[in-house]
């Protein structure tokens, strides 16, 4: 399979790829990893007259936690996310999300801002970062904005992000002191989309939850925040009842459709216990244990 | 609409104008020639296509030939040195990892990827590094033998010189 025809450019540095999409506009579209784009390309669902290739501005890959933010760029892979010391001890949700994005080869090419544009409303990223409510900065040749990501996806693979923009960070407020994550993710086999994934993520204080976050994948046209599960946790003790409240919650914020993954019961009922597990496995890691 | 690339493939620079939607695999396996490189899916699943960029595997055909200028590619004609088989080749021949032989370049670039960075790895990390290649025939089980053998060859060679050296000071 071969794409449509396309112009190629590999821009050097940020300030040279933004020109390149000011110019470009609805014609542009920034290549990152893609472990997305290229199969769409190919299958010509998408077809460009112009590609973006930012996969040689290295200084678009990083992560730092700087004036109390978790800082991403765009070019910050899943294998380097799966091999991330900081995330592993820090951000759980990421690190227990990582290792089950795809396969490892596409690991090693992937990128989670990619991910995040791309906007796949079975993608795992989106959630995780719904469940640590980050921003996004958009960036443009006439400057930058930054939205938070529960105001991004606005449908299946759509999003606020302009075709002359690039998604120049992600920002993640820093993790305190007794915060646990937990990613669960049900998939057929190495490989395939998620049936269902659920992302949490805690901050306790004082024995109370301070903060929850809990986003879910692909049981709906987008990545949902299920913010009602996380406004009956806020300030509560984690006892099994209020548990049990937050899971029939976000399984109510669950829209699934059937197919050959399983019936809209099913799913809903997956989101159910995945969220009580979740719950449970970030309380345990928000409290210093595995 | 053509782009001139030089791509260091198995070590020889080659250098061609490609069009910028030629995916990497079609560069290998027209261009080049080196049919070794194996096209399944063709939808970024079987990991039949995979070749090392940089030392690293990617499926070539979700990787266009223009993204690889100027780096180093690997294919599975780079594996064998002065006629002789990599110890992978050897092991793979050796504990019959292959039956029809189609996932067989790709599964053994992945494992010596995966020899570089772990020398000595337990079945677990070897079925974990593999599970982006994906064989119809094996069941796998001969796959993970293979890259258990090799790694104790590669070991084994690799502790000789050391000795020999040691003999003679």
């Amino acid at each position: 399979m071969l794409p449509a025809p396309f112009e190629y450019h590999a821009p050097k540095t940020l300030d040279e790829a933004l020109d390149l999409l000011d110019q470009l506009g609805d014609e542009g579209k920034v290549l990152a990893g893609g472990q997305s784009l290229i199969p769409l390309l190919k299958l010509r669902f998408a077809s460009p007259a112009h590609l973006v290739d930012i996969n040689r501005i290295k200084e678009l890959d990083f992560i730092e936690e700087r004036d109390g933010t978790l800082r991403i760029g765009p070019l910050f892979r899943h294998k380097a996310a799966e091999r991330s010391s900081l995330l592993a001890s820090r951000y759980q949700v990421m690190a227990d999300a990582a290792p089950q994005i795809a396969d490892p080869i596409i690991r090693n090419r992937g990128t989670i801002a990619g991910s995040v544009a791309h906007a796949d409303p079975s993608g795992d990223w989106g959630t995780v970062l719904l469940a640590l409510d980050a921003d996004l900065v958009l960036r443009s040749k006439s400057g930058s904005r930054t939205v938070k990501v529960r105001d991004f996806f606005s449908g299946p693979f759509s999003t606020a992000l302009q075709p002359t923009e690039i998604l120049s960070e992600i920002r993640i407020p820093v993790a305190r002191a007794q915060t646990g994550g937990a990613y669960l993710k049900l998939e057929r086999k190495v490989g395939d989309f998620a049936t269902v994934a659920v992302a949490v993520h805690l901050q306790m204080d004082d024995g109370k939850v301070g903060s929850a976050g809990i986003g879910l994948t692909a049981v709906g046209p987008q990545n949902i925040k299920a913010e009602r599960a996380e406004a009956a946790l806020n300030g509560a003790r984690l006892d099994d009842s209020t548990i049990k409240e937050a899971a029939t919650l976000a399984a109510e914020a669950a829209e699934p459709k059937a197919d050959h993954r399983g019936s809209v019961e099913y799913k809903r009922n997956v989101v159910r216990v995945f969220t009580e597990r979740g719950l449970k496995r970030a309380y345990e890691r928000a409290r210093g244990g595995g | 609409m053509g782009q001139s690339i030089t791509v260091t493939v198995n070590g020889e620079q080659r250098s061609a104008e490609v069009e910028p939607r030629l995916l990497l695999v079609h560069f290998l396996r027209e261009k080049l020639r080196l049919t070794g490189t194996h096209i399944g899916c063709d939808t970024t699943h079987c990991g039949a296509c995979t070749v090392l960029v940089e030392g690293t595997p990617v499926k070539s055909c979700t990787m266009l030939a223009v993204q690889a200028d100027g780096q180093q590619v690997t294919t599975v004609e780079g594996l064998l040195t002065g006629g002789a088989l990599h110890p992978i080749q050897a092991a793979f021949k050796q504990e019959h990892g292959l039956q029809c032989g189609f996932c067989t370049p790709g599964m053994m670039l992945t494992s010596v990827a995966l020899l570089q960075e772990k020398p000595d790895p337990t079945d677990d990390e070897i079925r974990w590094a593999l599970s982006g290649n994906i064989c119809r025939c094996t069941g796998y089980m001969n796959i993970v033998k293979a890259v258990k053998s090799a790694a104790a060859q590669m070991k084994a060679a690799a502790a000789v010189p050391a000795e020999t050296a040691a003999a003679r000071s």
